[in-house]
């Protein structure tokens, strides 16, 4: 096969080309037979056993072919895993070889039984009955026939009716020719092997003779497979039949490759019973089991009357042409043939009279040129994102990200339009009455809170009812469709530039004058020109420029770019106010965009404090008040304490988190849950909250994060022994005696020299609040904590001096019905104690004193260092008696204090200061303190003078709200 | 059964005073037997550290390096060491010998309450008022500690260490303890802000003084209440209680100037101690014999249980 390439000449080579033959290298030298290795294509060695099989070992070498050898599988049950029993399949024995394509037992997908051809079934089916006689019991598998259903399909069903049989060939009815060619086992065989065919060459060959007049039905044909050969055995070669192989019958047909005359078909009918096999394997590749004794075809013998030595010798016509047939034959046939061809027609079909329509099949359309096959999505920003934003500007963000949209501006659903919107667009009239929350005010209170909202320079996007956002809002409203809304009405155009207008001045006065250079805000920044315009406009804003906008706006531009732009530059100065200096340089921007709308929270929740508390007074330790967490405790510390880590692996260090929604109810039931257990009930000095609490709640009110979870905390803390109290304060304040005994014990103590050093404004404006008793149902409403258990226990002492004047100040004070804060409007008063009806106490005065210095402490305190005492000798246990209540008291406070700790640090450090002066005098140092805590109440009055109306109070709340929602 | 078995013979009480040291260091915040029993730390409120002979009374060594009062200190196992917590937020290992910071630990946000050694002072936890408790290793050169334990919801008043076990106490009104064998906290609800937190010596019951003027003796694995002594004030002041040595008797300081001394098993007082006029701040118990050290003011009280032969001086100037 090798072809000597020495020349260039192209020729056709088939196969591989040995090697070039090297004359000068040594030749190699034959490997011994004993040393020939064989190995499979895994390349393990194979090794040939058998003197008897002649096979080769197969898996497990020496073995029986299993990993285990001879031991058995060992049996292993229990309660988890029941031992399975185990049937030996036929697979378990074999090798994957066996499972490859060539192997007995191909796992692959192959053509099921009801989709094989019926003919092939057919044969089977009489093979099978043949083996039945050969069984031990005749005719038991024809039982098994008669009832097995019939699976030809259904086009073998229609031929069936249009006259055909099986066996035949379909076609036109040929009269038979007279035989050219005797009738021979061989056929030709070019390169390929042909298919064990011609079952009619058997029939033709007991065909005698053949009447003229008498047509046949055409030979059957089987058709050429064309499949390419894969494998890399030779031609001819097919692996072993695994039907045949296992269901033992037609076995011979394989082997006798070359025989087309196969021994089945004799079989068949019954000429001649050679063998009658009885399953088993049998192909090419096995030998002859011991039970047969037919092994003549082993090594088949070829001999060379098979092959062909006449190229194109024959003449064709005899038949084994079937579609593929050459054109000649083809050609022949007639028109007029095909009704023959057909057979009988079916009843309800007739012949077609034209041929039936080729489908046409159009071609794709042609890509224009330019085509980028890539689709650019543009940036949406979802509204419903947003949803913790004013409406005002997730508008404002919308247009301003996608930069100058000359297309159509994005139709908004219906649902994002407020209901001004949908009026407009139905063309409804305005309702009548008040559309904000504002125009419910008195007008001289809208006034005053435009005042200070106007002074206050708190971003208007949080004070979401307040009027600016409210008009920002509308404008922004309208230029949501403008499409929609263009020329629907003039009067709404008009409205519009009014509307303009009046914001173009209000976005004037606000930036008129600011000073901050620094302009943190940049709504633009996707479009550098247009931000560079904007800040442009922002800074002839500050100068107070009339028409900043006109001037800022490019020139260049068309009218109606201009005016869109004009709409989002004024929407953005006013929604983007300039905070004051002193706010804006309390914050940074963020490094980051957090954008993660989820906080890490506790997975394990602690439970109901209130179930506990009740256990607790109850006595019921256990597990009533126990919980357990799963804790990590770090690697290292377990480590360090010689202890097995118990979570090993886990990364978790504390206790285990699971992510929640930042803004989800359950947060802030935890939150609540949280800002409640710092300042746990005291029971300690009668367990209720004192005044002060209340004072410290109200007081940084404004700066607190959350009022409302302060108050629910409050609410919450109450158990019911406070709430007890509660009911009873009203009753309890205005009657003083009657709680006097409680605290007579620590009274005695007290040492009137006390009292003229420490008087505190805060003492003050308890009392004050004691006057201001009629609200307090209100008051009690909003903040649930009762606050007289303070001024009660203080009211029982009897101190002179201060009454008076109290009652004066509470006089004075009485109209500002809402002035919790305790330090607000009060000036201190260290001299003014002039008389008393009955109850100031000492005790309310060392209060006071210590509330200077309570803020800098936390927790239980530590007593006093005492060193005047140390000093000072004999008049130390009375003192320090005296500081033990005052320091009590200070504690008491201390723990609810706490939570607002923060903005008190200031004060601290002041404090700090003058505590170091303690040691060194003590009436130096209540002086002093009386000093500061002057000072305190001074600076805090100075952050809200004036009574605290209900609207502030509200005000503060909205504010507090929309930072939280932030 | 949780309860230690009372000794058969009568438990002796700490009630007769051997000698009072005047620290001279301001007021003494806390005052520590060392592992052994046989010296003493005070912590003043001058930012110093004191270290005593009990014996004696006389001054070992003064540790001055904190800027602010210090409120507690423990010592090592070996008595190589000691740690201390201020006012000033930070925690200092000292070394004994030399009186020299060995090693100044800050991350504390607030004022440091608390401090223990672990049993082989590998590790010093300290609690603090920002409400975490701060794992530091004495055997790296991290300036973090190892871990931060952030589940108290308000001060850490106490804190105490045995073996793989941490307990604290909280204002919050929770004692916790965590469980770093199993890996697990458990929570114990007192309600009132706890002041003071133990472990017994037999490590089954822990005992915690809360303000409501109330001593718990806790069953440690499940929290139930074996025992609650009462008739002392505790209100305001974060002050200190105890067991006794053999887990005889519960101790407690008072704002009455008193320790009060209950038995452990009955509840009934058994001692009323009159340590002075006024709060009875820290106290101490002697590891293994029948001593107590009480913290008043400025000065710190030697008891034991019978008059000892010679008084030398009590008191130094």
């Amino acid at each position: 096969m090798a072809s000597d390439s020495d020349s260039d000449e192209d020729f056709v080579t088939y196969g591989t080309p040995l090697e070039p033959l090297e004359e000068d290298e040594p030749l190699k030298k034959p490997i011994p037979l004993h040393e020939q290795t064989v190995k499979d294509e895994k390349g393990r060695y194979k090794r040939f056993h058998g003197a008897f099989t002649g096979g080769f070992s197969a898996g497990y070498f020496n073995t029986v072919g299993s990993k285990e050898g001879w031991t058995p599988s060992t049996f292993v049950s229990s309660r988890q895993q029941k031992a399975e029993k185990h049937n030996a399949r036929p697979e378990d024995f074999m090798d994957e070889e066996d499972f490859s394509e060539h192997g007995i037992a191909p796992r692959e997908i192959t053509t099921s039984q009801e989709f094989s051809s019926g003919h092939r079934d057919e044969t089977r089916e009489k093979a099978r009955a043949v083996n039945a006689q050969a069984a031990l019991i005749p005719g038991d598998t024809l039982l098994e026939e008669l009832i097995a259903p019939a699976q030809s399909s259904i086009g073998v069903e229609l031929l069936r009716k249009m006259g055909w049989r099986e066996g035949q060939g379909v076609g036109p009815r040929v009269k038979r020719k007279p035989r050219r060619q005797q009738p021979d086992n061989s056929t030709k065989l070019y390169g390929c092997a042909m298919p064990p065919a011609g079952s009619e060459e058997s029939e033709d060959d007991e065909e005698e003779f053949a009447p003229e007049n008498v047509t046949f039905a055409p030979k059957d044909v089987t058709p050429v497979d064309f499949t390419p050969r894969l494998g890399l055995q030779g031609l001819g070669y097919s692996g072993l039949d695994p039907g045949l192989a296992l269901l033992g019958q037609g076995a011979s047909e394989h082997i006798n490759l070359f025989n087309p005359q196969s021994e089945t078909r004799g079989q068949l009918f019954g000429d001649k019973q050679k063998h009658t096999r009885r399953g088993g394997v049998a192909g090419q590749a096995f030998g002859v089991g011991a039970l047969e004794d037919d092994d003549e075809d082993i090594y088949h013998r070829d001999s060379m009357s098979r092959y062909d030595t006449v190229l194109g010798g024959e003449e064709p016509g005899d038949g084994l042409y079937g579609w593929t047939a050459p054109q000649q034959y083809t050609k022949r046939k007639d028109k007029n043939k095909d009704a023959l061809y057909l057979g009988k027609i079916l009843e309800g079909f007739t012949l077609a009279q034209k041929p039936a329509e080729e489908k046409t099949i159009f071609p794709p359309p042609i890509l224009p040129r330019d085509y980028r096959p890539v689709h650019h999505f543009r940036p949406v920003i979802q509204v419903s994102r947003l949803s913790g934003v004013s409406p005002a500007l997730a508008e404002a963000l919308k247009s301003s990200r996608g930069h100058m949209t000359k297309d159509e501006p994005q139709q908004e659903g219906r649902h994002q339009l407020d209901s001004g919107q949908r009026r407009t667009l139905l063309g409804e009239e305005t309702l009548q009455g008040p559309t904000s929350v504002m125009e419910l005010l008195r007008p001289e209170d809208r006034e005053r809170l435009q005042n200070i909202r106007n002074s206050s320079n708190l971003p208007p996007t949080k004070t979401t009812t307040s009027q600016t956002s409210h008009e920002a809002l509308r404008p922004a409203g309208m230029s949501a469709g403008p499409s929609a809304l263009s020329g629907v009405m003039s009067s709404s155009v008009q409205q519009q530039q009014q509307q303009q207008q009046q914001q173009q001045q209000e976005a004037l006065t606000m930036w008129r004058g600011v000073q901050t250079s620094s302009q943190t805000f940049k709504p633009f920044e996707k479009n550098p020109s247009k931000q560079a315009r904007y800040e442009l406009y922002l800074n002839r804003l500050k100068q107070g420029d009339k028409d900043a906008l006109e001037q800022s706006l490019d020139l260049g531009m068309t009218e109606w770019e201009r005016s869109r732009e004009r709409e989002e530059f004024v929407r953005a100065s006013i929604l983007y106010r300039p905070s004051s200096s002193s706010l804006s340089s309390r914050f940074t921007r963020a490094k980051h965009q957090e954008d993660e709308d989820t906080v890490e929270v506790n997975r394990d929740q602690e439970g109901d404090v209130d179930d506990k508390q009740a256990a607790v007074k109850m006595k019921m330790f256990g597990k009533l008040t126990r919980e357990t967490f799963e804790w990590h405790p770090d690697k290292l510390l377990c480590k360090r304490f010689n202890v097995p880590d118990p979570y090993p692996g886990s990364g978790v260090v504390g206790l285990p988190k699971v992510k929640r929604d930042k803004f989800s109810v359950f947060n802030f039931l935890t939150m609540t849950e949280n800002r409640a257990t710092p300042a746990p009930p005291k029971p300690a000095e009668s367990g209720k909250k004192s005044r002060w609490d209340v004072s410290g709640q109200t007081e940084d009110e404004e700066e607190k994060k959350d009022p409302l979870s302060e108050l629910l905390s409050a609410a919450r803390n109450q158990t019911t022994e406070t709430k007890l109290d509660q009911t009873s304060s009203p009753a309890v304040s205005t009657s003083v005696s009657s709680v006097q005994p409680r605290d007579s014990k620590h009274e005695s103590e007290e040492q009137p020299n006390q009292e003229k050093k420490k008087e505190g404004d805060e003492e003050a404006d308890e009392e004050e609040e004691e006057e201001s008793r009629p609200p307090m149902d209100l008051f009690k409403a909003i903040f649930a904590s009762s606050s007289d258990e303070k001024s009660s226990s203080s009211e029982g002492e009897s101190d002179e001096e201060d009454q008076k004047e109290v009652q004066e100040r509470a006089d004075a004070l009485t109209p500002n019905l809402f002035n919790i804060t305790p330090t607000s409007s009060v000036t201190s008063s260290t001299n003014t104690n002039t008389t008393s009806t009955a109850t100031m106490s000492s005790q309310q005065k060392a209060v006071t004193s210590q509330t200077s210095h309570e803020e800098e402490v936390f927790g239980p305190k530590l007593p006093p260092p005492s060193s005047a005492l140390n000093r000072g000798g004999a008049t130390s246990t009375h003192s320090s008696s005296e500081e033990v209540e005052k320091e009590k008291h200070s504690k008491k406070n201390k723990d609810k204090k706490h939570k607002n700790k923060k903005e008190h640090k200031h004060k601290k450090e002041k404090k700090k200061k003058h505590k170091k002066h303690k040691h060194k005098g003590k009436q130096k140092k209540s002086k002093k303190e009386d000093e500061s805590s002057s000072e305190d109440s001074d600076k805090d009055s100075e952050g809200e003078r004036g009574p605290v109306s209900t609207e502030e109070l509200l005000k503060r709340l909205k504010n507090v709200r929309s930072h939280q929602t932030w | 059964m949780a309860f230690p078995q009372p000794r058969p013979q009568a438990p002796q009480l700490p009630q007769h005073l051997l000698r009072t040291i005047d620290c001279q260091q301001g007021a003494v915040r806390a005052v520590r037997f060392n592992v052994d029993g046989n010296y003493l730390l005070s912590c003043g409120s001058d930012k110093s550290l004191k270290l005593w002979t009990v014996s004696r009374g006389t001054l070992l060594k003064t540790y001055s390096g904190h800027g602010y009062e210090v409120l507690d200190a423990d010592g090592s196992y070996d008595n190589s060491q000691l740690c201390s917590c201020s006012s000033d937020k930070t925690v200092i290992l000292w070394d004994v010998a030399t009186g020299q910071v060995t090693r100044k630990l800050r991350g504390h946000a607030g004022k440091v309450n608390c401090v223990q050694f672990n049993e082989e002072a590998t590790v010093i936890l300290s609690g603090s008022i920002d409400g975490t408790v701060r794992c530091w290793d004495t055997r790296s050169r991290r300036f973090e500690p190892i871990q931060v334990l952030d589940e108290a919801r308000d001060s850490i008043s106490s804190l105490k260490v045995a073996q793989h076990e941490l307990l604290t106490g909280s204002v919050d009104g929770r004692v916790r303890r965590y469980d770093l064998r199993m890996g697990q906290l458990h929570v114990d609800f007192i309600d009132s802000p706890i002041t003071c937190v133990c472990f017994s010596q037999d490590g089954q019951c822990t005992l915690s003084s809360s303000l409501d003027s109330a001593v718990r003796l806790l069953d440690k694995s499940t929290g139930e209440m074996l025992g609650e002594y009462k008739g002392h004030k505790m209100k305001g002041y974060k002050l200190d209680c105890c067991l006794s040595s053999k887990d005889t008797h519960v101790l407690s300081c008072s704002e009455d100037g008193h320790v009060y001394c209950w038995d452990l098993v009955e509840g009934s007082l058994s001692l009323k101690l009159p340590v002075g006029k006024a709060v009875v701040q820290s106290l101490s118990f002697h590891p293994s014999e029948t001593r107590l050290l009480t913290a008043m003011e400025g000065r710190v009280q030697v008891w034991g249980s019978e008059p000892e032969e010679t008084m030398d001086d009590p008191t130094q100037t």
